[in-house]
């Protein structure tokens, strides 16, 4: 080992506390950009490949029915490879819960073979036989979550019949990786059971022999997705079709989407200040090194060595913290990575997902590492380089004081001189101190990034919940009735209030734009649900005319006052015009609001009912349950409160396992830069604070002076951060996509509180640590030697 | 080879008495520094005891010594040691905001001649301007004791001088017991009593008959 390697041990030796900070920023860093990228490569290939794999479809349309021969005529579309006609339709389970019951969703399988689009993985069991009518293969992810296996029986009610279907397999498909029931906003693996049984069962079941409901299309590669969709649009448009689209609009894959689109973002924004922070801290404590080891480096060159060799001896200190760092980073990121894809994986069920990580990644996280390094050592190797060796020798010239504006504020009235003491310093350092409490706010960012989700959803749920929801139970129905049928519910034992509601889904077309949405109908002095603004406020609905989602307004193009045009999608089928009476800034979806009664003026039917709303008496909530879902007409019963605690269940699991990992990130961030920053506070500082000692001072008052400084910049950094988050929130935000729901940014107390303690008890265990040295300082030798 | 004890001080039996101004000669590794040590509270003996006036200082705690610095001791240093970041006023008012009945900053800088360069930083003052500071901070909480360690050490002899004549002057005119510890064998002569050092034992104890103006004082 060469004299200047052995220097370079010991001088690590010596700053120990400072290298396990600096580096555990580095590994911090480079476990973020490893874990998140590897995560999402991860994910999109195994999505890419399983639908290569399992031939799903480019374009999905669904219909009310159509003879198979209409099929044929889709196939003749230029670029349409394959077209696979089928029977889906949604059916109610008769399973008995407490909780929210699943609802059902039936899928044809071919006479013969297997589906030629939307193939079948088998991760149990066999397909179901063609010549038997009970036999079923069930969605796994279904079956795991309600603890079914094969040979268990599944009672359904298929069109009013009651069946017992045999699970005689478990399946995944390409089409349901994200299972979503309907009318929900996030996934839920226990509430779609999705059973595929062969067309010979269903289609009898439903009236539907010789025709099909649904349509899936393969394309040729490079074919325009909106050109063949507006083709099946025109051809199905007799048979009740609803709309083709693409695959950014298949519900499991529009999912598959956003999620990756967040974790991206996630993955872009999070190493980078990591490693903002590390190259800061690697320039604060170098350059104190290098004003440390002035004489040593004078000796060095008096006696021969060339610059560049000790350039090279500073930045190979750099290379061991980064090195060690970026080690140990990589093997923490391949295990945060793995740990992602295990959080993935019960809700993405791609099947033999493995955790892969692009040596390209690892790659850039290593350069972009030592880049961070060398810049961050740049500035204190440059000035190795160019200290001329007798200038060397001498003490560094002292610091020269200028009064400035800080001491026409007389702050020292208040704080006494110790306090114009940390007061000056900050002053003289105001690069320090920017990038410290730049570094604090990062920490306090991540914080606030890693719990807005929380924040934003509790929001969603108080308006879309308290607000707008007010009913104990929705139930819907089968087929629309006559409101006299609908407001009979109000009959039954705990039942004390009953309103319907009228839900027409339509396309709603303004010029060439259009989209398919539903106009709900709300009851002359309903109370049950309301529509409400982004703040919570009521909307009165106007006496005609459309209440519109602002948002979709600005989809379409239109305004106050503007005619569109309805193409209503049920019953007769009508084509109408309705004005936009009122524009509402809505957080979630796109919706169209009217009167009931205007409704049904406009539609010129007799008032109807989709949906009763009921409030009831909490002793009978469950027998009313149990009731209602027996009556044949009915489809579903939601309790409101339940959809809250699943909705606020799910977005627990994952916050929960992700918030230990931001805090100790975060952590990481806020020790480093408090301990680093007293650290070399302390050097530069020792001689005053032993003198303040001397003269009389305590521990405790001379501790106030050296963390004054740390103080102040954690004091600037947790608003800076609490705004830093709040943008980077919205960055987040803004990959949802707007026309699933709007998520309403704001940092709410909570958050605040935790963001901020956190961050407050980081600086403070860093703060302890350093204060420990204080207490051993040497007030003898500070007498005795110059500075 | 094991671990030997060295020993700074040996058998030292020493008073200092109230309103005197004592100077402690001895050459370096003599065992001054450290007899001005345990005198200024900033070190205990190993054995034997220290006495200010009812207080037991030999087994006085951390929080007891930095009273008794606080309360009753001034330090002035070889090397200053001013808050580089603090104006001259500001350096006196850092002790004087600690201290029970002290004068007013701009009083302790004027009776050290520095009266008209107060918001002066210690960049902007000469040596000998850097050390009057320094008195002028140790005196102005009105201490019982002021000890100076090497108080020209840093000083050309001419500055040195005009340092000297404030200790003295201190001394004359508030009555402050004064310890000044020095290598130097001329400035023995303001002293009312000296104490010479040598090998952690007092060597001599004498007493000055007169004490000699400082501005006789050559060396």
């Amino acid at each position: 080992m060469s004299v200047l390697h052995r220097k370079l041990f010991r001088d690590l030796r010596r700053l120990v506390g400072q290298v396990l900070t600096i580096a555990a920023v580095v590994a911090a860093g480079i476990a973020a950009y490893v874990s998140t990228h590897s995560a999402w490569t991860t994910l999109h290939a195994s999505r890419e490949t399983y639908y290569q794999r399992e031939r799903f479809g480019h374009v999905f349309a669904q219909l009310e029915r159509a003879p198979l021969a209409v099929a044929a005529r889709i196939a003749q579309i230029p670029d349409v490879r394959t077209v696979y006609p089928r029977v889906v339709m949604g059916v109610a389970l008769d399973i008995s819960t407490e909780g929210q019951p699943p609802v059902g969703l039936i899928v044809s399988l071919p006479r013969e073979g297997e589906p030629p689009l939307g193939g079948l993985v088998i991760a149990g069991g066999r397909w179901p036989d063609p010549t038997r009518t009970d036999e079923a293969l069930l969605l796994e992810s279904f079956a795991t979550s309600w603890h079914l296996g094969i040979d268990d029986v599944l009672p359904v009610v298929m069109d009013g019949v009651r069946r017992e279907l045999r699970v005689v397999g478990l399946a995944n498909s390409p089409e349901y990786v994200f299972a979503m029931p309907p009318g929900s906003i996030a996934p839920e693996l226990d509430r779609l059971a999705v059973l595929w049984m062969p067309i010979g069962a269903v289609a009898p079941a439903f009236r539907l022999e010789g025709a099909f409901n649904d349509v899936v299309l393969g394309l040729q590669p490079g074919a325009s997705v909106p050109a063949v969709a507006a083709e099946v649009d025109r051809i199905l448009a007799p048979y009740g079709g609803l709309g083709a689209y693409g695959r950014d609009r298949q519900a499991s894959n529009y999912l598959l989407d956003q999620e990756l689109e967040q974790l991206r973002g996630l993955a872009t924004y999070t190493p980078a200040m990591f490693l903002f922070v590390a190259a800061f801290l690697i320039n604060v404590v170098l350059s104190r090194l290098v004003s440390v080891q002035r004489p040593e480096i004078a000796t060095l060159k008096a006696v021969g060595y060339p610059d560049i060799a000790i350039g090279l001896h500073f930045l190979e200190l750099v290379a061991v913290v980064s090195t060690a760092g970026a080690a140990v980073g990589l093997g923490l990121g391949a295990w945060l990575g793995r740990g992602l894809i295990d959080l993935y994986r019960p809700y993405f069920h791609f099947p033999g997902m493995v955790w892969t990580v692009a040596p390209g990644d690892v790659a850039i996280a290593l350069l972009v590492t030592a880049g961070a390094a060398v810049f961050g050592a740049l500035g204190a190797v440059r000035g190795v380089v160019r200290l001329p060796p007798a200038e060397a020798m001498r003490a560094p010239t002292p610091p020269v004081w200028r009064r400035g504006w800080i001491d026409r504020v007389r702050l020292d009235r208040v704080f006494g001189q110790a306090g114009q003491m940390v007061l000056r310093e900050t002053r003289r350092h105001p690069v320090r101190l920017g990038f410290s409490a730049l570094g604090i706010a990062f920490a306090v960012a991540i914080l606030v990034v890693g719990r807005f989700n929380l924040d934003a959803i509790e929001i969603l749920i108080q308006r879309q919940f308290r607000t707008a929801f007010r009913e104990d139970l929705s139930v819907g129905f089968r087929q629309s009735m006559a409101l006299d049928d609908a407001r009979a519910l109000g009959a039954l034992r705990g039942v004390e209030r009953v309103e319907a509601l009228r839900i027409v889904p339509v396309r709603i077309r303004a010029s060439n734009r259009w989209r398919d949405v539903a106009i709900t109908g709300y009851p002359d002095g309903g109370r049950l649900r309301r529509v409400v603004d982004e703040s919570g406020d009521p909307v009165a609905l106007p006496e005609a005319g459309l209440a519109m989602t602002r948002k979709l307004g600005e989809l379409l193009g239109v305004g106050l006052g503007d005619r569109v045009r309805l193409e209503v999608r049920t019953g007769d089928r009508r084509t109408v015009e309705a004005t936009v009476a009122v524009l509402v800034d809505e957080l979630l979806g796109i919706q169209l609001h009217m009167r009931a009664s205007a409704l049904s003026a406009l539609l010129r039917e007799t008032p109807q009912a989709s949906m009763a709303l009921l409030d009831v008496d909490p002793i009978l909530r469950n027998d009313v349950i149990q009731r209602v879902r027996a009556l044949p007409a009915v489809a579903s019963v939601d309790a409101t409160d339940e959809m809250v605690a699943r909705f606020r269940g799910h977005i627990d699991e994952n916050i929960g396992v992700m918030s230990t990992v931001i805090v100790v990130f975060a952590s990481v961030l806020s020790i480093g830069i408090v301990y680093n920053n007293a650290r070399v506070a302390l050097s530069q500082r020792a001689r005053d604070l032993a003198s303040l000692r001397v003269l009389g001072f305590t521990r405790g008052e001379i501790s106030a002076v050296l963390m004054g400084e740390m103080a102040i910049q954690v004091l600037i950094g947790i608003p800076l951060g609490i705004a830093i988050g709040r943008r980077l929130a919205l960055a987040i935000a803004s990959t949802v996509d707007p026309e699933r729901y709007r998520l309403p940014v704001v940092v709410s107390a909570q958050t605040m509180a935790y963001a901020t303690g956190i961050t407050l008890i980081a600086a403070l265990a860093s703060a302890l640590l350093v204060r420990r040295r204080l207490d051993h300082l040497d007030l003898i030798a500070v007498l005795k030697t110059r500075e | 080879m094991g671990e030997v004890d060295v020993y700074a001080l040996r058998g030292v039996d020493f008073n200092l008495y109230e309103g005197e101004l004592l100077v402690l000669l001895g050459a370096s590794g003599s065992g001054k520094s450290t007899l001005l040590n345990i005198l200024g509270g900033l070190d205990v003996p190993t054995a034997g005891t220290v006495h200010y006036r009812d207080h037991d200082l030999t087994s006085a705690n951390d929080k007891a010594l930095t009273l008794y610095r606080r309360q009753h001791v001034g330090f002035v240093f070889q090397f200053y040691n001013l808050i580089p970041s603090l104006t001259a006023r500001e350096n006196v008012a850092l002790v004087t905001e600690i201290a029970d009945s002290p004068m007013e900053p701009a009083e302790a800088l004027g009776l050290v001649g520095l009266g008209d360069r107060v918001d002066h930083f210690p960049a902007q003052l000469s040596g000998g301007e850097q050390q009057r500071v320094a008195i002028a901070r140790a005196v102005a909480k009105r201490p019982e004791v002021l000890l100076c360690d090497e108080p020209t050490g840093a000083l050309d002899w001419e500055t040195g001088r005009l340092v000297l004549d404030v200790i003295a002057r201190v001394n004359r005119e508030l009555g402050t017991t004064t310890a000044v510890i020095t290598h130097n064998v001329p400035i023995a002569r303001m002293a009312d009593r000296v104490v010479r050092l040598a090998d952690g034992r007092i060597l001599e104890e004498s007493r000055n008959s007169t004490r000699a103006n400082v501005e006789d004082i050559r060396w």
